[in-house]
């Protein structure tokens, strides 16, 4: 084959494998391999669809408790609701081996870091249930000066399950919806963070840093929560 | 710490025991400076710096051994520490000492050299509302996090000024603490706070030597959601009454709830129809046992592993009883059912068929505890884990302010339901349960048998409801549509909350909000008493006592 028609054919494969990936899926999806060989059709499109498929089917959740959608998350795992039916009842006690986090309570400004920290910790391809209204907007604590305006505040969210606390029959939903978006490789789009883990050396420099200067290290991690944007 | 003498009369009891508080107030001579009223007990006006003096005079000679709460607050012209003291053996015996400082030096004398459990009360009021206390063993913050900026519950707080919060992996406690021997081979490690035996969102700072735990700090606030800024900027009538379900929220919604109506109702002075009350008896009693039943269950997980059995077996039964709490809120976790002057909305129809299904549970109820007591108690696994490990003994019980289980798991027989009566509960045979073993099974075996006491009365008040005549069923009082207590009208009440004394303080500024509400929390109180007893034992044996302890973190942070 001459170097020439090589070419071609890389290129072909490159304009199939966009075509095929359409919009709004998610690079997270795009194994190595893909991107190694383009796609010679058929083997590849259709191992890449069984991945999807395995994903959703065999979920490890992270054993993750904060506030009171815990106990009603307890009950989805448990008797009677059994989330294991649905092929997503492993909870894993560390976030190494996990895929998928369910945010299952109020977050406040201690936690914040924390959580990002575990999220960080987990390997892609993960994703974020959250669940109660306190995980999408603060919830019943919305006005409290030490909550942060839900999760997404922090980390991207797939998949919203509303209610105070939700029932396990509404959080079974979300998780199997969630099932569904991975079968067919379609994660939400990744929304901009206001708070981020920075080293506080790299933060501007205002009245609050200064005078911080000589309790937190320049190299410490830290988070900086301008309230007044977030509200 | 003494030994049981032959005990004085405690000064200023009348012989028919009721507190004589001008004798009381003689006791204490020229440091009263000002006595005021308020609804629940009287407040001796001290000077900042003879709290501990004062404090101590009272222990001693008066008998007031229970600290049961420390509000602090600001007025316009100045800060204010009440110390809500109690006692033991009578819980109806109250005083407030009331500790007013200057705006400009709000300074005050610590009262932890007195009670222990002043420790953890000032550092929360100092963290909130910015009292300084004087010879404060360990005086940082502790819901918030060190690097905050401004007291939040302080009149000059302002919400939108940015803060930054560290995320400092490797702290390491032994540098600050002295306490700790400095030049011993220990190993400090984070436990939480995202661990599966913390029971939520604790971080304990545990120093090791060797396996035996050498020191441990219970680092909480990671789930501090501003309960009572929210109670503050609630109306009286109706938007508090959801929050209370959050606090401790494993199904104890009702306990809570009541805590606020008993509190607020005493307050406005409005009365509850006798048939409310035997609902809200009712259905209180299945709160404590669905929480009981997921102490007992994680207890289990935590000191076995047992996920299969117990765990799953007490998730089943929480089950039943949640859907008997939800035919009757129409909820599942966070009812809202209580209302002030009354409960919601009457048993639900067909009510043969609403009784039917209690007595259901109630009969299966028996059989489910005996086979509680099979895999647990008379499990030798379980007693080789939790005999004789994590004591704690009366007098530091005491100290610390502990309360519900745990104290009683310690001897200490304390249960508001009977010491301090409201609801239904003295017309009903029922009994307290204490046991003299201090340890963690000690803890355990209390809450099985509670709940089998939780059952006589949920039976008692079936009973009673069945037979209840049909036009005498009054669920609600005549309640004004919206309550403005008179101006300064103060209040300390608590109700047996599922992990003890749930006490509220509120006062009233003539709006139809409250201008301060304090939520005094049995497992704040409980918590501090872990070092007490994991110090110098194995890690595992940490997490037993912890778990035994039962806390819930939505009501230690609030
Ligand atoms: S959404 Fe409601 S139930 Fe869930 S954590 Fe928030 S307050 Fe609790």
């Amino acid at each position: 084959m001459s170097k020439n028609e090589l070419h071609d054919t890389l290129d072909q494969a490159q304009s199939t494998q966009e075509a095929r990936m359409g919009e709004g899926v998610d690079s997270r999806f795009n194994s190595k391999l893909r991107e190694a060989f383009g796609s010679t059709p058929f083997i590849l499109t259709k191992f890449d669809q069984f991945m999807n498929w395995v994903r959703g089917s065999s979920m490890f959740m992270l054993l993750f408790g904060i506030a009171c959608c815990s106990i009603e998350m307890m009950h989805t795992y448990a008797v009677k609701h059994d989330l294991d039916r649905f092929g997503a009842g492993v909870p894993r006690a560390s976030p190494r081996q996990a895929d998928v986090i369910i945010v299952p309570g109020t977050i406040v400004s201690k936690f914040a870091p924390r959580m990002k920290r575990v999220y960080d910790q987990m390997p892609e391809p993960k994703f974020v249930v959250s669940m109660g209204s306190c995980t999408i907007s603060g919830g019943p604590f919305q006005e409290g000066y030490n909550v942060i305006k839900g999760v997404e505040e922090v980390i991207p969210v797939d998949i919203h399950v509303p209610g105070c606390p939700p029932r396990p029959e509404a959080l079974i939903y979300g998780i199997a919806k969630l099932q569904e978006r991975i079968a067919n490789g379609e994660t939400s789009p990744v929304t901009v963070k206001p708070y981020e883990l920075e080293q506080f050396g790299d933060l501007e420099q205002d009245e609050l840093v200064t005078k911080l200067a000589d309790q937190v290290d320049e190299d410490d991690l830290v988070m900086r929560y301008n309230w007044a944007d977030s509200a | 710490m003494s030994l049981e003498q032959p005990r004085q009369p405690d000064a200023g009891v009348t012989p028919e025991g009721d507190l004589d508080y001008d004798e009381l107030a003689d006791l204490l001579g020229e440091r009263v400076l000002d006595r005021e009223e308020h609804i629940n007990a009287e407040g001796f006006v001290v000077r900042p710096d003879e709290v501990e003096d004062t404090l101590s005079t009272l222990k001693q000679e008066a008998g007031f051994d229970h600290l049961s709460c420390v509000t602090a607050q600001d007025y316009q012209d100045r800060y204010e520490s009440i110390y809500h003291l109690k006692k033991y053996d009578d819980p109806t015996q109250e005083l407030s000492v009331v500790v007013p400082t200057t705006r400009d030096d709000p300074t005050s004398e610590s009262a932890a050299g007195v009670f222990d459990t002043a420790d953890w009360q000032e550092r929360e009021a100092f963290d909130l509302v910015g009292v300084d206390y004087e010879g404060h063993p360990d005086p940082r913050r502790i819901l918030l996090p060190e690097t905050w900026q401004g007291h939040p519950l302080s009149q000059d707080y302002n919400q939108d000024k940015p803060q930054i919060v560290p995320l400092r992996e490797h702290a390491n406690p032994t540098e600050e603490r002295t306490n700790v021997p400095q030049e011993s081979d220990t190993m400090f490690i984070n436990i939480g706070p995202h661990h599966p035996a913390t029971h939520g969102v604790l971080h304990i700072k545990t120093t090791l030597d060797g396996e035996q735990v050498a020191d441990i700090d219970p680092d909480v606030g990671y789930l501090h959601r501003c309960e009572e800024q929210m109670c503050q900027q609630s109306t009286y009538r109706h938007q508090i009454m959801p929050y209370p379900d959050r606090w401790d929220y494993i199904s104890a919604g009702i306990l809570n709830e009541w805590a606020y109506a008993r509190a607020a109702e005493d307050m406005a002075d409005l009365a509850v129809p006798e048939y409310a009350q035997v609902i809200r008896t009712m259905s209180a009693e299945m709160c404590r046992i669905a929480a009981h039943l997921l102490a007992v269950g994680t207890f289990a997980l935590d000191i076995y592993g047992d996920f299969t059995a117990i765990f799953m077996y007490a998730i089943r039964d929480r089950e039943v009883i949640q859907n008997l709490l939800e035919d009757l809120t129409g909820q599942r976790l966070m009812f809202n059912y209580l209302r002030l002057g009354g409960v919601a909305w009457d048993l639900p129809e067909p009510r043969e068929e609403y009784f039917e299904s209690v007595r259901d549970f109630l009969d299966e109820w028996p059989s489910r505890l005996e086979e509680y007591h099979n895999l647990l108690t008379s499990n030798e696994l379980f007693q080789m884990r939790v005999v004789d490990t994590g004591i704690l003994p009366p007098e530091e019980a005491k100290s610390y302010g502990a309360t519900g289980p745990v104290a009683r798991g310690s001897g200490v027989d304390y249960d508001l339901r009977r010491d301090d009566p409201y609801g239904y509960y003295d017309q009903l045979d029922w009994d307290v349960v204490t046991d003299e073993g201090c340890d963690n099974f000690a803890r355990a075996s209390v809450r099985l048998q509670e709940m089998e006491e939780s059952a006589r009365i949920i039976e008692q008040c079936v009973d009673l409801l069945e037979d209840w005549p049909e036009d005498e069923r009054d669920i609600q009082s005549n309640v004004p549509r919206t309550l403005k207590p008179e101006p300064d009208t103060e209040i300390y009440r608590a109700v047996e909350g599922a992990k003890g004394e749930l006490g509220i303080y509120m006062r009233s500024d003539g709006t139809d909000k409250p201008a301060r509400f304090k939520i005094r929390s049995p497992c704040f109180c409980n918590l501090q008493t872990l070092p007490v007893m994991a110090e110098g034992e194995y890690i595992p044996d940490m997490i037993a006592a912890l778990g035994s302890l039962d806390i819930v973190l939505g009501e230690v942070d609030r």
